[in-house]
C-alpha cells in the first residue's frame, strides 16, 4: 500500500530523532521551533560548554561594565523544549553514512536528522606560551567574560586591546566607561574598516580617541611578555614601541568550530559549513544533503540578494531566524519548505553610541550620507555597488532601518535620488565606501524579495535590462 | 463609494460610532487620493513602511502653499512646533531631551516607579463611586485619572485644571479636519489656546526653576544634558505637547476599554480572575479600539510609490492607524477581539521616530485602570450602546460612556 508524503512527515514528526549539536542561540532557538512546529518525537541538543543556553552580546557591554554578571544571561526558553540535555560534552565526529555522532566522551548518538549550530569561539593569540600569560584574555564565553570582569575591577593600570573590530571596540569602550586607560591596536586604517568600511571607520575612529582611547591604527602587537612570574607586563608593537600592560584583549575575530567534522564528508572548513538557502548541508561533492541541517554563525548559505555569495555571518539576528528555517525545514517537505532570505542585520553599542547595520556593507564600494552628518556622529549612511542599494549603516538613527532594508530588498537604484528629512548639504554626493579589500561578486539577474509572511517571502526575477 | 471621498465619510460624525466598514473599503485601495488632493493609505505594511520613510515629513512647513489654513495660523502662534510636527535634526534633539527625565536610557524607571501612584489615584476615583448605582465613565473615571497623573508628571497644579481644560478643548477642535464652515475659525481658535497654553506653562517652568521639585517642567527647566537646555519657547511647545497628549489620548484608551469589556463580558470577568492578563489585553484594546484613528497628516518630500501609486512630491499624506490595525493581512481575523492574540503588533503608537513618546505610561495607566474597574464594580452593565461620541475623528472616543452596576467592593 502506498504511504503518501504527507503520513511520512507526520511518522516522522511523532517518532523521529532529532539531534541538534551546539547548545546556544541557534541550537535553543531552532529546538523551540521544532517543538511549536509540530515535532513531538526524541530530541537531543548537545553543547560543549556547560551551561544552559545563553545570550553572548551582554558579554562585551553590560556585564564588563559589572552591570550584569556573567551568569545571569541565561536565554529565556519560549516553550518546554522537553530535550534530553548533553551539556559539558563536545561532538568529536559524525558518520554520515550511519547518521551518528560521536560525543567526547565516547558514546554515539544516532539520530534521523541532524542541526549543526557549533557556532565560533575566540581566535587564539598566535603564540600560545604568550596567550597563557596571567593578563590575557579573549571573550566568547561567559566564563571568559567573568575572568575578564574580575579583572577590570581589580583596577589593571593599562588594558591592552588588540583589533578593534565590533568587539573589541565594545570591550574599550567598556573599558573607558569603568575609567581605565586603554590602548586600542588595529592593523587596519581606523576601527571597524573590515566591516564598515574607511568612511564609517573614521567616525570610529574619533569616537574612540574623544572617549580617552589611546587609539593606534596601522599597527600590529607582535609580541606579548611576561615577568619571571608570568604576568604579562609589555607588549610590542609593529612599529618599534612597546607598551606597559596588565591586560591584553585578544579581539582578533572568530573561528569556525568545524574541526570536528574533517573528514565527515561534508563541506566543512575553515569558513564554515556550506548548505543551500533551506539550510541543508552540502557535502564536499557538492550535492545537498537532506538529513543534516545547518543554522547560526557556522553555516554558509547563498543569498540571491547579493549575487548568490555564501555568507557567514556572526549576527544574533542570523542565528535566531536561520535556527527557525532549519528547524522548520526539517519536520517539513517539498513546497512547504522555506529559504532563509534573512536581510543581515546586527547592532553594537559602544561609547554611548548605537550602531546598526542592514544588508552587506562589505560588499559596497561606493558610500552616501543620506540623513544626519559624519561629522555629528548621527547619521545614516548608505552603500552602494553597481547602482543598487546594498547596505545602510547607522549611528544613533536606527528608527530609519527599516525603510532601507526594503529599499535593499527591491534593489533600489544607488545613488538615492529623493529628498529626505535631515538632509545635509553633500548628503547626495557618493564617495568610495573605504574597504581594504573589497572582494566584488558578479551579478547576473537582478532578484528582488517579496511578500511580508515567512511563508509568502519569495524571490522575484527581474530581466537584466539589456 | 468613491475613494475620493472617504476621508470625508471617516470624519463625518454620522460614522463616529462605527468607522469600521469605511475602512475595509478602504484597505481596497491601498493608498487612496481624495478629492481634497491629499491622500489616504489604510493598509498595514503600507502605512508601517511610510512611518519608517525618510521621505515622509511631519513638519507642515513642507506642505506646497495653499490657501491659507492651518500654516499661516501656526507661524502667528509665536510657539514653534512641537516635535511630533518637526523632524530631525530639530525632534531629534526635542525628544532626546524631553526623554532625559522621563525614561531610558537616563531615567529608565520612572514609568515604573508611578505605579503605586497611580493605584492610589485609580482606587479613589473608585471609592468615589460607593452610593451611586451608575457613573459616567469618562466625566467621573478616565478622564480625572490621566489628567491628574499628567499634571503630577508635569508639575501643574491639579485645580487649574478648568483653566487649561478650555485650551486643550480648543486646541483638539483645530486638530479636527472635518470641512465644515467654522475649520479656519476652530483652528484660529485652536492656535490662540496654544499660545495661552504655552504661556501658563512657560510661566509655570519659571517658578520651578526658582525652586524645583521631582517633575517634568523642573528637570526641562533646569537639565543640562548633552543638548544643552532647551529655550523657554521649545520648553512651552513641548509642555504643551505632554499635556494635550497626556490627557487626551488615555481617557479615549480607557473609555474604549472599558466600552470594548463590556460589549464582550467574559473577558472582564476573565480580568478579574487573571489580573495578569491585563498586559495582552490593553495591547489588544490598543488595536482593536485605538485612542488615536488618523496620524496628524504627513508631507511628501519626494514622489513616493506605494503599491503601483505614486504620492507626488508636497501633497498631504493621512495614515489611517486603525485601519492598519484591522488588516486582515496582517492580523488573522482581524474583526474580533481577542486578547490571547499573539504577535500583537499594532500601529496604535505609530512607529519610527515619532513612536509615541508617552506609550509606556499610557501602558500602566490602562492595565492599572481596567484591572481595578473590572475587579471592584459589581454586575457593572452599559447604559447606552453605542455611546455618543467626542466630535473629533482623529482622537476617537466617547464622550459620555454611562455604566451602571450593582455596588463597589473594596
Amino acid at each position: 500500500m502506498a504511504v503518501s508524503v504527507g503520513e511520512v512527515v507526520q511518522a516522522f514528526r511523532r517518532d523521529g530523532r532529532i539531534v541538534v549539536v551546539g547548545a546556544s542561540l541557534a541550537g535553543l532557538r531552532a529546538a523551540e521551533a521544532l517543538r511549536t512546529g509540530g515535532f513531538s518525537g526524541s530530541l537531543t541538543l548537545v553543547g560543549d560548554e556547560p551551561d544552559l543556553p545563553y545570550d553572548r552580546p551582554p558579554l562585551s557591554k553590560q556585564v564588563l561594565l559589572g552591570r550584569a554578571r556573567a551568569d545571569a544571561t541565561t536565554l529565556p526558553q519560549r516553550n518546554s523544549v522537553n530535550a534530553q540535555w548533553r551539556l559539558g560534552t563536545a561532538a568529536t565526529g559524525l558518520d554520515l553514512a550511519a547518521k551518528r555522532l560521536r560525543l567526547a566522551d565516547g558514546e554515539e548518538i544516532d539520530y534521523d536528522r541532524l542541526l549543526i549550530a557549533t557556532g565560533v569561539r575566540a581566535r587564539p593569540w598566535f603564540n600560545a606560551a604568550e596567550a597563557a600569560l596571567d593578563g590575557v584574555f579573549t571573550v566568547r564565553t561567559s566564563e571568559d567574560a567573568a575572568r575578564l570582569e574580575r579583572r577590570l575591577s581589580a583596577r589593571p593600570s593599562r588594558v591592552l586591546v588588540v583589533g578593534a573590530g565590533f568587539t573589541g571596540s565594545e570591550i574599550a569602550s567598556a573599558c573607558r566607561e569603568r575609567g581605565l586607560e586603554v590602548t586600542v591596536a588595529e592593523r587596519g586604517a581606523a576601527p571597524l574598516v573590515g566591516a564598515l568600511g574607511g568612511v564609517v571607520g573614521a567616525v570610529a575612529a574619533d569616537l574612540q580617541r574623544q572617549h580617552g582611547v589611546d587609539l593606534r591604527t596601522g599597527v600590529m602587537v607582535t609580541a606579548l611578555e611576561g615577568d619571571s612570574g608570568g604576568r604579562l607586563e609589555r607588549a610590542h608593537l609593529s612599529d618599534g614601541t612597546s607598551l606597559d600592560v596588565e591586560v591584553a584583549v585578544i579581539a582578533l575575530g572568530a573561528t569556525r568550530n568545524t574541526e570536528w567534522l574533517a573528514g565527515s564528508g561534508l563541506a566543512a572548513g575553515p569558513r564554515g559549513i556550506a548548505c543551500d538557502a533551506g539550510c541543508r548541508a552540502f557535502d564536499v561533492q557538492g550535492i545537498v544533503t537532506d538529513d543534516v541541517f545547518v543554522a547560526g554563525d557556522v553555516a554558509r548559505s547563498p543569498h540571491p540578494l547579493f549575487g548568490y555569495q555564501f555568507l557567514s555571518l556572526e549576527h544574533w539576528g542570523n542565528a535566531v531566524e536561520q535556527a527557525g528555517v532549519a528547524a522548520h525545514n526539517m519536520i517539513n517537505v517539498g513546497p512547504d519548505r522555506r529559504a532563509h532570505l534573512w536581510v543581515p542585520t546586527f547592532w553594537s553599542s559602544q561609547f554611548g553610541v548605537n550602531i546598526k547595520s542592514v544588508g552587506v556593507p562589505n560588499m559596497g564600494d561606493e558610500i552616501v550620507i543620506t540623513q544626519g552628518s559624519l561629522a555629528e556622529r548621527r547619521f545614516v549612511a548608505v552603500y552602494g555597488f553597481q547602482g543598487r542599494i546594498v547596505a545602510a549603516v547607522t549611528f544613533d538613527q536606527a528608527k530609519w532601518l527599516d525603510f532601507y532594508r526594503e529599499q535593499i530588498e527591491v534593489r533600489a537604484p544607488f545613488p538615492p535620488d529623493y529628498a529626505t528629512v535631515d538632509r545635509q548639504p553633500g548628503g547626495m554626493r557618493p564617495v568610495p565606501a573605504g574597504f581594504q579589500d573589497p572582494s566584488l561578486p558578479s551579478h547576473g539577474a537582478t532578484v528582488t524579495l517579496t511578500g511580508h509572511d515567512p511563508n509568502e517571502r519569495r524571490v522575484q526575477f527581474t530581466p537584466a535590462r539589456a | 463609494m468613491t475613494p475620493g471621498t472617504l476621508l470625508q465619510q471617516i470624519t463625518d460624525y454620522a460614522n463616529r460610532a462605527n468607522p469600521y466598514p469605511l475602512y475595509a473599503e478602504l484597505r481596497k485601495t491601498p493608498v487612496a487620493r481624495q478629492d481634497d488632493g491629499s491622500y489616504l493609505v489604510g493598509g498595514y505594511y503600507e502605512i508601517s513602511s511610510l512611518l519608517h520613510d525618510p521621505r515622509i515629513s511631519s513638519d507642515q512647513r513642507n506642505l506646497v502653499a495653499r490657501d491659507g489654513g492651518g500654516l499661516q495660523a501656526e507661524e502667528e502662534a509665536g510657539l514653534p512646533p512641537s516635535m511630533i510636527r518637526t523632524d530631525p535634526p530639530e525632534h531629534d534633539r526635542l525628544r532626546r531631551m524631553a526623554m532625559r527625565p522621563f525614561g531610558p536610557p537616563h531615567t529608565p524607571r520612572r514609568v515604573h516607579e508611578m505605579g503605586g501612584e497611580l493605584h492610589r489615584i485609580v482606587s479613589g476615583l473608585i471609592d468615589g463611586f460607593q452610593g451611586k448605582d451608575h457613573v459616567d465613565i469618562v466625566d467621573d473615571f478616565s478622564y480625572p485619572f490621566p489628567v491628574t497623573v499628567i499634571c503630577r508628571l508635569l508639575g501643574v497644579p491639579r485645580e487649574d485644571e478648568s483653566r487649561f481644560h478650555v485650551w486643550a478643548d480648543a486646541m483638539v477642535g483645530a486638530a479636527d479636519p472635518s470641512p465644515s464652515a467654522d475649520l479656519q475659525e476652530r483652528q484660529r481658535a485652536g492656535t490662540r489656546a496654544r499660545t495661552e497654553l504655552g504661556r501658563y506653562l512657560a510661566g509655570l517652568a519659571e517658578e520651578h526653576r526658582r525652586s524645583p521639585g521631582d517633575d517634568l517642567l523642573s528637570a526641562l527647566a533646569t537639565d543640562h544634558g548633552p543638548d544643552g537646555q532647551m529655550s523657554m519657547v521649545e520648553l512651552a511647545s513641548t509642555s504643551v505637547l505632554l499635556l494635550i497628549a497626556g490627557h487626551e489620548t488615555t481617557v479615549n484608551l480607557i473609555t474604549n476599554g472599558m466600552l470594548t469589556l463590556l460589549r464582550y463580558p467574559e473577558h472582564l470577568e476573565r480580568l478579574v480572575k487573571e489580573p495578569e492578563v491585563a498586559v495582552p489585553m490593553v495591547e489588544e484594546l490598543l488595536r482593536y479600539e485605538p485612542p488615536v484613528h488618523l496620524a496628524l497628516p504627513r508631507v511628501a518630500l519626494a514622489d513616493i510609490e506605494v503599491k503601483g501609486t505614486v504620492i507626488p512630491r508636497g501633497s498631504t499624506v493621512w495614515l489611517g492607524l486603525a485601519s492598519a490595525n484591522r488588516d486582515p493581512r496582517r492580523f488573522d481575523d482581524p474583526d474580533r477581539f481577542d486578547p490571547d492574540r499573539r504577535d500583537n503588533q499594532h500601529l496604535s503608537f505609530l512607529g519610527g521616530i515619532h513612536n509615541c513618546f508617552g506609550s509606556p505610561l499610557a501602558r500602566l495607566e490602562a492595565q492599572i485602570a481596567l484591572t481595578e474597574l473590572a475587579r471592584r464594580l459589581a454586575n457593572p452593565r452599559l447604559v447606552e450602546d453605542p455611546p455618543p461620541y467626542r466630535p473629533n475623528p482623529l482622537l476617537r472616543g466617547p464622550r459620555h460612556l454611562a455604566v451602571a452596576f450593582d455596588g463597589v467592593q473594596g
